[in-house]
């Protein structure tokens, strides 16, 4: 119970968003902070409690029982870290907003959008359920596109907001399938219960599809190659989303679900390659794009697509110490990436540009936002005594215990040397250089209270865990035994004596120094550039367009008589194919057709279609057709069905009559078509004439299940109390039926009249008409 | 529309008669060929000839009800129909029945919410043909 209060009091902090307008405007950022710092510490206490067995950790309520999708929440241990980060982070992230946005245009809705980003986190991260975790996943797409597009004027956010929804919303879709995939699979929705399933779900024939749609959704979720595009884009939204989003918590969804199912679907040999693979590209190419831009969000997002691509690398290596070192990474790149970004904000805010090649000598105008700058960089460089230290030496450790050692300490060692040349050259060169000569810049000032603590809170909180390292252990440990499905425990030093690994740190300082020298040559500096990736995601996009433009165009011309073309011919092709498959060919018996009635009638039938269809007038057209009906009518009722033959004499009655009244309207009758488009109609006409004769035929034959009709003619008179089996039915037995023929029928007759009746037409405009004499016309 | 006078003097006589024919049809539709469906098609029967003899200004002054009116009204019945089930927790639309009858002249008489669901359909029949019909006829 108190984990659903802890989810719900985000969403009721972004239905009260609304109002922060009544609030004074120096008060805001507190009012905002509060909620989420409220669930933070909820979240801290009761966690630590329930662990400890004083509280419950599940809680469930009834949402479609039948289908045994139900409102399941369950409390692991790395939900708890992720739900900790969300709205520890948050709330810093929402004092910042408060600032940062400080009476902007429609700030209320930027303000509520978080909130509902962080309640769709929150349920994430503790929804016990596959659909549960399914809604939360697409409603934090959803957000993001909200909060991407804030900017809705620019048509650069919403093409980026649309490119980020249709990535992440396709990568939901396989989710979506995967997850039914696997509940049909195991017969069970609960992520809790999979996990207890061991190497079922792996050893099962569907395991590479589970797979390949689950990987599917993580992927496009946390910016792995090749689906990184679309989070450099995400950039477009204003900062302290860039930095709550799309660096702290959206874009590690996918890393948790990865974590998640390690259980229930890791350490294969499928997995641990797919993983490492995508992971290791994603890292090294997340540093490239890193390195090539100037603008500072996008050199941050590179790096944040780079540690997402470690992470995921970490967690396809699959050892215990894999998992606790990516977990300690996680930690660390939340505290200094949102930190970063929030000084990449204040930054932005206070000089108005946010490229590196203009910004210098910032270090005298802002003190604060250098020193926060400082901080995280070094966390992010991974020096002693910080966490992001910690989170390297673990990750080196965990590389070098690796079946192949030289492949995963190669690309973490490669990737950490980019990643410090990357961190020097966003947090240290803007402000560490000599200040520009130009005095656009020196009108600078540092950003107010709200925005200078949030970042340095975080960028303080990586030096002093890092300094005390052993606070973090029992999350960390609770979110590893998690993942390794087993009780974990293992202490966290900062010092670890003199070993491998320090070594690796050492090499990754020099060699980060060195990349960094190379970096700053002028071939690297070039403006902007558009990475590959995103023109084939444009190429994509206008193929999809393109093709439904042209389908549409192709399909939709206008012409009645194409439309029924389209409609008929598809008919024909669909059911003759079935026909052909389906049963064998009816046997005819033609016992009944050779009575002289019978003949008779056949004959007046053949002479009315031979007169419909020579006809030189519309009428004549009319009554042969309705004697046609007629005939029709009489076999009927000469074979035993007297409801049938009196519906259809009256039926074909009225359409004459009705017939008759449209005929008076229409134009004198022409031949206006040609020769060969009358051999196409007579055609169509013949093929449609055959398919149902066939279809009418093969029906007799065609046995599906055992026959209703003789129970019906059975019950119908002690069960209904009524001699006639047709009425009975239809009154009856199928009321529910008739009913909605009936509904259908108001509605046809709606729509006559709504064809029929003269549209409407605005009254003409005064200076068009100016003589009200000419109102006949 | 020139008058026809053979056509209006049949009419005079033949409309009633199919109008009463309809009702019949309805009536006697639970055991012998006929029904709601046959029955409204049957009364719209009755009022189009009305239309074509004396035209469509004497049938929307005399006929009571507009033909939409007539469809929803046939709506609403078919729909309260299905209700008195529920009172007897069955599902919606099951048939419920009054004991059996016996009235002079006409004989034994059941009555029950089919016949009543069947009066709903034959309104909405009729009110359909006749709109369609109408809307026809008005076009121009």
């Amino acid at each position: 119970m108190w984990l659903v209060a802890v989810v719900i009091v985000p969403l009721v902090a972004a239905l009260g968003a609304g109002f922060i307008g009544r609030i004074p405007r120096s008060a805001r950022p507190g009012v905002l902070f509060l909620p989420a710092f409220l669930a933070w510490i909820g979240l801290l206490v009761c966690g630590i409690s329930a662990f400890q067995g004083n509280l419950p950790t599940a809680f469930s309520l009834a949402w479609f029982p039948q289908l045994e999708v139900n409102l399941d929440f369950n409390l692991t241990g790395l939900g708890w870290l992720l739900g900790l980060l969300i709205t520890g982070i948050g709330s810093l992230i929402l004092l910042y907003a408060g600032g940062y946005m400080g009476g902007a245009k429609q700030e209320a809705r930027l303000y509520a959008y978080l909130y509902l980003f962080m309640f769709a986190m929150l349920g994430l991260a503790f929804s016990d359920n596959l659909i549960l975790t399914f809604v939360f996943w697409e409603l934090t797409s959803v957000v993001s596109y909200l909060l991407i597009s804030f900017k809705h004027e620019y048509a650069e956010a919403r093409r980026n907001a649309l490119q980020g929804l249709l990535i992440t919303g396709l990568g939901g879709m396989a989710l979506m399938a995967g997850f039914i995939l696997l509940a049909s699979a195991t017969g069970t929705w609960r992520i809790s219960e999979l996990a207890l399933l061991g190497d079922q779900v792996v050893q099962h024939p569907h395991y590479i599809g589970i797979l390949t749609l689950v990987l599917l959704g993580a992927f496009t979720k946390s910016a792995q190659f090749p689906f990184h595009v679309w989070l450099p884009n995400a950039m477009s939204a204003p900062t302290p989303v860039s930095a709550y989003l799309h660096s702290a918590t959206m874009v590690k969804a996918g890393v948790f679900l990865l974590a998640l199912f390690t259980p229930i679907l890791g350490q294969t040999p499928a997995w641990t390659w797919t993983l490492s693979l995508v992971g290791g590209i994603t890292f090294l190419h997340g540093c490239i794009l890193g390195l090539l831009h100037q603008d500072l969000k996008k050199i941050l997002a590179g790096t944040t697509i780079a540690v997402l691509g470690m992470l995921v690398f970490l967690l396809g290596l699959g050892t215990d110490k894999a998992f606790h070192a990516a977990i300690l990474l996680l930690l660390a790149h939340a505290f200094y990436k949102a930190s970063l970004f929030m000084m990449a904000g204040n930054v932005d805010q206070a000089t108005g540009t946010r490229d590196l090649r203009r910004l210098q000598g910032l270090r005298r105008l802002m003190p604060w936002t250098a020193l926060t700058a400082g901080l995280a960089a070094f966390s992010k460089m991974g020096l002693p005594p910080f966490w992001g230290f910690i989170g390297k030496e673990y990750a080196y450790k965990a590389g070098l215990d690796t079946a192949v050692p030289i492949w995963g300490t190669g690309t973490l060692l490669l990737g950490s040397l980019l990643l410090f040349a990357i961190a020097v050259k966003v947090a240290i060169i803007p402000f560490w250089t000599k200040p520009a000569a130009t005095s656009a810049e020196s009108k600078v000032s540092e950003v107010k209270l709200t925005m200078r603590w949030p970042p340095l809170t975080l960028a303080m909180l990586g030096l002093l865990t890092g300094l005390a390292p052993s606070f973090l252990q029992f999350p960390v440990d609770k979110a590893v035994a998690t993942i390794t499905n087993a009780p974990f425990e293992a202490s966290i030093y900062l010092w670890q004596g003199f070993n491998l690994p320090l070594l690796l740190s050492g090499l990754t300082v020099l060699g980060g120094l060195a990349f960094f020298g190379l970096t700053r040559s002028p071939l690297l500096n070039r403006l902007a550039f558009k990475p590959l990736a995103d023109s084939i995601y444009d190429i994509c996009l206008k193929g999809v367009l393109d093709t439904a433009k042209h389908t549409t165009k192709t399909l939709q011309s206008g012409y009645l008589r194409n439309y029924l073309l389209i409609i008929l011919a598809s008919t024909f092709v669909l059911v003759f194919y079935k026909l052909y498959r389906f049963g064998g060919w009816p046997s005819l018996d033609w016992s009944g057709a050779g009575q002289p009635l019978i003949l008779g009638v056949l004959l007046l039938m053949v002479i009315a279609i031979w007169s419909a269809t020579t006809a030189h007038s519309r009428l004549v057209a009319l009554i042969s057709l309705g004697s046609l009906g007629y005939g029709v009518a009489l076999i009927f009722a000469f074979f035993g069905a007297p409801d049938l033959a009196i519906t259809q004499i009256l039926v074909e009655t009225l359409t004459v009559v009705l017939f008759a009244w449209v005929i008076a309207k229409l134009p004198d009758y022409h031949p206006l078509s040609s020769q060969r488009s009358r051999w196409i109609d007579a055609g169509i006409s013949l093929t449609a004439g055959a398919m149902l004769t066939v279809l009418v035929l093969k029906a007799q034959i065609i046995e599906l299940g055992p026959r209703i009709s003789e129970l019906m003619v059975d019950w119908s008179l002690p069960q209904a109390f009524g001699a006639n089996v047709v009425n009975v039915i239809l009154v009856d037995f199928r009321a529910l039926d008739t009913f909605g023929e009936v509904i259908v029928i108001a509605i046809a007759a709606l729509g006559v009249w709504a064809l029929l009746t003269r549209p409407y037409q605005p009254k003409p405009k005064p200076a068009s008409n100016p003589n009200p004499s000419k109102k006949e016309s | 529309m020139p008058a026809a006078p053979l056509l209006q003097i049949a009419t005079r006589y033949l409309a009633p008669i199919l109008a009463v024919l309809s009702l019949l049809v309805l009536y006697r539709g639970h055991n012998l060929p006929g029904g709601g469906f046959i029955g409204g098609l049957l009364l719209a029967a009755a009022i189009l000839l009305v239309a074509i003899a004396e035209g469509w200004d004497v049938v929307n002054k005399k006929l009571p009800v507009d033909p939409l009116t007539l469809l929803t009204l046939g709506l609403g019945i078919a729909l309260l129909s299905g209700l008195p089930s529920l009172f007897f927790g069955q599902p919606y639309l099951t048939g419920q029945w009054l004991p059996g009858l016996e009235l002079p002249i006409i004989g034994k008489v059941k009555l029950g919410t089919p016949i009543v669901f069947d009066l709903g359909v034959y309104f909405a029949v009729t009110g359909f043909t006749l709109k369609c019909a109408n809307a026809f006829a008005e076009e121009s």
